[in-house]
């Protein structure tokens, strides 16, 4: 992230004056991701245990059709889903990066995937497993605060080192983690636990997934504040002489996260990676300015999830390995070549 | 667990004889020593004798593997941990955080996924042994060569940070090859896998114990060459240490006690952390011949004593390995967070 001194500045459109990144390559990179999305929902239609092909579509004459049916009922919800769930966690881990300025701080190294999780074991554990409405408020309000927790926990880092802040939300996930791990082994919920913890797209069809159409909403925010949120990028400094409310951005931003977050572990489970890996590919290519970044983050964040799930249906057809664990492969890599390089280059972030 | 009684000698003392200030260090050392033994002994005992109800020759065999299988694991982990961090010159690193466990797991899963679980299962302990070394052996000399080598303090986070990353891909990989087995081979390769610490192989426990007894010995008889190693490569060097070779043989050996340690209880991430530094705290020194007795008793008190606080006063049987893990993570979060003020500033490093 590039750091100016507030003079610098211009009024008419200032973070841009201010000297933020903006690679000419915003318009290919859009239409690449695009594309992307295209060829990875194509294929997560017409791949699976069942047999369909385009031309049974086109054939159908009726939507009681087992073609339209199966579309309709599995495939379509399904594709809808993992596009949902896929940009959304993305966005979500391009929001944190600005808000703490930090291109390794995602909704998954800052501890808020893990707060999830034990919001909605708690939640479970107390309410059943009726009223997913319910679970999933848990979770937000878990989300939020663990999130808000990390936050804090930054502020006590005086020199807020590029590389300890990661890893000081990883440790503080790992506890997390640890805890629910815990709690679900005294009450005999590992099992269940087990299936959010890889984001599993398979049980997904029509009625298990609606509650995902709640981070349309929270995109919309993101998209709405996209220009507070890139001040914010700046500092809290540079924000606050440019007549921008940095703490009221901060808050709308964490809640941002933490809806996304934890509506995607409600109904899909964690995807680990897609935040962290997806903004840092697009924020290089795109630059920093978040309403260019956003929607191919968003379109590149859906393809890389569509991508994974469709690798963990080619694997092992007509069986299925659960997208979470072939995003955590795949991303842990990518992630580990992105650190690695940026260190080669002698770039601290 | 120290053969010597002289009291420490410095370099620049030598033939002066000891001062008091020395002498009163090492018999606090001594105390420190003699206090954690009497404490393991006193939960070994615990573990063993608190609620036998039955036949006492069945339940102390049984129980006895149990303590066997803990003791063993820890003083495995005690004294990779110094090792590991000798030669990577950082206090924060072990091989748990590197990754090292996790591959270890990765590699059993792959084994039974290309040879299939009779193989495996039948296959002589030695041999299979002897292969899993060799696999961890290489991962640490392939680390030691792409990114150990330098050892710059900004580095060391990005150090822990890849080892992070690298566990949690390898602990995903794992679950993918899992999931492209056959199910039934898969159940085995569980039992295989999270026998932990209810169920210790009858073969892999001697020989484990073997095999610990001799590395500790041969790294305690190597004390004052790794005290020079641990001043630095080039500090090292100049006092005409073959770095190069110690760190290949250290790398062996930690290769050698991860393998045993994560074979007879399973994955322990943060306990050499935990054990390393209390060891040190306590200890006053970083003296080997010190350290890595005690590290190990820390360790060895760790796990036979959460294990007799799980098991009798909670109840909570097999868990251990969790609140292991939940208390080390703990720990790490308090040394980064530590880390990031000022006036502690490359205490770790």
């Amino acid at each position: 992230m590039t750091t100016t001194s507030p003079h610098d500045a211009g009024p008419a459109a200032p973070w841009r004056a201010a000297g933020l990144r903006r690679a000419a390559g915003s318009r290919p990179a859009a239409v690449a991701a695009a594309a992307l999305v295209v060829a990875g929902a194509l294929a997560s239609l017409f791949l699976g245990a069942a047999d369909l092909a385009p031309a049974d579509l086109l054939a159908a004459r009726s939507l009681d059709d087992p073609a339209v049916e199966l579309l309709l009922v599995s495939r379509g919800p399904r594709l809808l889903a993992l596009l949902l769930a896929g940009s959304a966690m993305a966005v979500a881990g391009l929001l944190m990066m600005h808000l703490t300025r930090n291109r390794f701080v995602s909704p998954s190294t800052a501890g808020t995937v893990e707060w999830a999780q034990l919001g909605l074991l708690l939640a479970t554990l107390v309410l059943g497993s009726t009223g997913v409405l319910e679970r999933m408020l848990v979770a937000v309000v878990a989300a939020l605060a663990g999130t808000a927790l990390f936050l804090r926990l930054l502020r006590r880092l005086v020199l807020a080192d590029t590389l300890l802040v990661p890893l000081v939300g990883l440790m503080l996930g790992a506890v997390v983690s640890g805890v629910t791990t815990g709690i679900a082994y005294r009450a005999d919920l590992l099992p269940v636990l087990a299936t959010w913890t890889a984001g599993d797209a398979s049980g997904i069809i029509a009625g298990r997934f609606e509650l995902l159409w709640l981070v349309v909403v929270a995109l919309a925010v993101a998209w709405w504040q996209a220009d507070r949120f890139t001040v914010a990028g700046l500092g809290e400094g540079t924000a606050v002489s440019l007549g921008v409310d940095h703490g009221a951005v901060v808050r709308v931003g964490l809640v941002v996260v933490a809806v996304v977050t934890a509506v995607v572990v409600v109904v899909v489970g964690a995807v680990p990676f897609v935040a962290l890996v997806v903004p840092n590919l697009v924020t290089i290519v795109v630059g920093d300015d978040i309403r260019r970044a956003l929607p191919v983050t968003a379109a590149a964040g859906a393809a890389f999830v569509l991508l994974c799930d469709v690798v963990g249906r080619v694997v092992v057809h007509p069986y299925e390995i659960p997208v979470g664990t072939v995003a955590g492969v795949i991303g842990g890599v990518v992630f580990l070549v992105v650190l690695l390089r940026l260190r080669g280059r002698g770039v601290s972030a | 667990m120290t053969t010597s009684t002289s009291p420490a000698t410095t370099a620049h003392e030598a033939g002066t004889g000891p001062s008091d200030a020395e002498r009163r260090a090492a018999a606090r050392r001594w105390r420190v020593v003699v206090v954690l033994a009497a404490l393991v002994l006193l939960a070994a005992a615990a573990l063993l004798l608190l609620g036998v109800r039955g036949d006492w020759g069945f339940v102390l065999g049984l129980r006895g593997r149990r303590l066997g299988a803990l003791v063993v694991a820890g003083v495995a982990v005690g004294v990779s941990t110094v090792l590991f961090q000798t030669v990577t010159a950082n206090r924060i690193i072990t091989p748990g955080i590197m990754g090292f466990d996790a591959l270890y797991v990765l590699v059993q899963t792959v084994a039974v996924a290309t040879l299939g679980t009779l193989v495996v299962v039948t296959a002589d302990v030695r041999v299979r042994f002897a292969l899993e070394v060799l696999v961890l052996l290489a991962f640490g000399l392939l680390l030691h060569a792409l990114v150990l080598r330098s050892t710059a303090s900004g580095d060391v986070l990005l150090l822990v940070l890849v080892g992070v990353v690298l566990g949690a891909t390898f602990t995903s990989a794992t679950l993918l090859v899992s999931r492209v087995i056959d199910p039934n081979e898969a159940l085995t390769l569980q039992d295989l896998l999270f026998a932990r610490v209810g169920t210790v192989d009858r073969q892999l426990l001697p020989l484990g114990a073997a095999v610990v007894a001799v590395v500790a010995a041969a790294a305690l008889r190597r004390a004052p060459v790794l005290d020079v190693v641990a001043l630095g490569r080039e500090a090292a060097v100049g006092l005409g240490v073959a770095h190069r070779r110690e760190v290949r043989r250290a790398f062996l050996l930690v290769a050698v006690l991860v393998a045993v340690s994560t074979a007879l209880v399973g994955p322990l991430t943060f306990l050499g952390l935990l054990a390393a530094n209390v060891a040190r705290e306590l200890l006053g020194t970083h003296a080997h011949r010190w350290s890595l007795p005690t590290a190990s008793l820390v360790a060895v008190l760790a796990l036979v004593g959460g294990q007799v606080v799980l098991e009798r006063l909670l109840g909570w049987g097999t868990a251990l390995t969790v609140v292991v893990d939940v208390v080390g993570g703990l720990y790490l979060l308090v040394l980064l967070v530590r880390q990031g003020r000022p006036h502690t500033r490359g205490a770790l490093l």
